[in-house]
């Protein structure tokens, strides 16, 4: 080594020792997660509570929903252009305004929501009507066996067998939070299958088809599990919230 | 302090090749087609004006399997190979430079540099640490079926926190670039004032 490089060619290799500590540190943060995620999700969903300024809600884990569109915008619907349409293998086809189904019977739940990539968002109330008592109203055919949903966003699609659309904890659902609910959470109308990932829940809804047979909805054309019971599905072990 | 009396113009110094100005081009718009993207599938507000997730996912997953290549094929160039000699050898001199950066010390002469002073040079080793811990966790969440479901959420949380981790770490780099015309005149060009190399890297021998 000459004199006109000073240590620049000996000197400690701490470059390497900086890189492989980082991925030394990553992987043990995977195998640190499980317990390091609890005790962060507990800490900062009662932050979340009370932080008037939402910055919480960037966080990971930081609660709350997060919003997630499949199109590249989405037309706004209100009280006076939102249509639901009913049809398919029923007796009785039906278009309901926002007005129709606000006057008939409604079902509050409170549950937990949980997203299949990972959020959960506990004890949220949703209110609306039914779904069983939509499909009783139209008269499902003999030869029925599946339920289709459509959204205004014109691309999401979802699915339910006729059996699940008809548990009691599927709602076509108009208030969550004890709100009506806003174009960003689905509004004015969105499905909220309560036992099931969040992406069954699909928002904007504008139309119900019953169909002879399950075909799949658009993320499930995508890899995710049509039958998507909440920690029985998608390969995650999430705690059931219905 | 040293008084400068030199009016002449001096002639610019070498300080990076074509190799090390593209490696740092081509990872720099990776990177931040990463950063895009990601606020676009993690911030709410970016998500709602967005939307379109499915092809946000595409880009991202892409960009951040595509991160490391500009780095490998650089390694074929001996300059670069070079640059990353000096970047991972610490001398004592780079110990006086950290403990003055954390009292705070902008003196110059607590600051002895060679070609990348330590704060460089800590955040060069760190950063390709954190790309390939982004990378390697990332890819358990795209190919989820071929780990155990405990693995997927597991890589799900470091991504997430190394993310945040690695956008405020960013927005320094950045920031210190901003402040700093001539280094980015380096990457730019690849040469600096000879003024500014003995100021800001005195112990650089171009």
């Amino acid at each position: 080594m000459n004199s006109e490089q000073p240590e620049e060619h000996r000197g400690t290799p701490i470059g390497r020792r900086v890189f492989l500590g980082t991925l030394g540190l990553g992987a043990l943060g995977v195998v640190a997660a499980p317990t390091l995620q609890r005790g962060l999700e507990a800490f900062l969903g009662s932050a979340a509570d009370k932080d008037p300024t939402g910055l919480t809600g960037l966080l990971p884990n930081g609660g709350g929903f997060r919003y997630y569109s499949v199109t590249s915008s989405v037309p706004h619907r209100n009280a006076g252009n939102y249509q639901l349409k009913i049809d398919g293998l029923v007796s009785h086809p039906r278009t309901y305004t926002l007005a129709d189904l606000r006057a008939l019977p409604q079902t509050r739940l409170v549950k937990d929501v949980q997203c299949v990539t990972g959020w959960r968002v506990p004890d949220t109330p949703f209110e609306g009507v039914r779904l069983s008592a939509l499909l009783d109203a139209a008269g499902v055919t003999a030869k029925a066996g599946a339920v289709r949903f459509s959204c205004f966003d014109g691309a999401y699609t979802e699915s339910l067998t006729l059996d699940q659309a008809r548990r009691p904890d599927v709602l076509v659902a108009l208030r969550m939070q004890d709100k009506d609910i806003g174009h960003s959470h689905g509004g004015p109308v969105r499905l909220y299958v309560a036992p099931m990932y969040f992406y069954k829940s699909a928002k904007w809804l504008s139309g119900i088809t019953v169909t002879e047979d399950v075909k799949p909805g658009y993320w499930e054309d995508r890899g995710y599990d049509v039958d998507a019971w909440v920690g029985r599905s998608n390969g995650r072990d999430d705690d059931p919230t219905s | 302090m040293i008084l400068r009396v030199d009016a002449a113009p001096q002639a610019p110094v070498r300080r990076f090749g074509r190799s090390q100005k593209w490696v740092h081009r081509a990872t720099a718009a990776l990177m931040g087609v990463c950063v895009v993207t990601a606020a676009a599938l993690y911030v709410p507000q970016f998500a709602e004006l967005v939307g379109r997730r499915e092809l946000v996912v595409r880009i991202h997953e892409w960009a951040g399997l595509a991160l490391p290549v500009p780095v490998l094929i650089g390694l074929a160039s001996r300059a670069f190979r070079a640059d990353l000699g000096f970047l991972n050898r610490f001398g004592p001199h780079d110990r006086v430079w950290l403990r003055a950066a954390l009292h705070r010390d902008k003196r110059r002469s607590s600051r002895p540099a060679g070609k990348f002073n330590a704060g460089q040079k800590v955040y060069a080793s760190w950063i390709a640490g954190a790309t390939l811990v982004m990378l390697g966790t990332g890819l358990l969440m795209w190919f989820t079926h071929l780990t155990p479901i405990q693995w997927r959420t597991s890589a799900t949380f470091v991504h997430d926190w190394l993310a945040l981790t690695i956008g405020i770490v960013l927005a320094g780099h950045i920031g210190m670039a901003l402040g700093d015309p001539e280094a980015r005149r380096g990457l730019r060009t690849g040469s600096v004032s000879r003024e500014w190399a003995e100021r800001e890297h005195p112990l650089w021998r171009p």
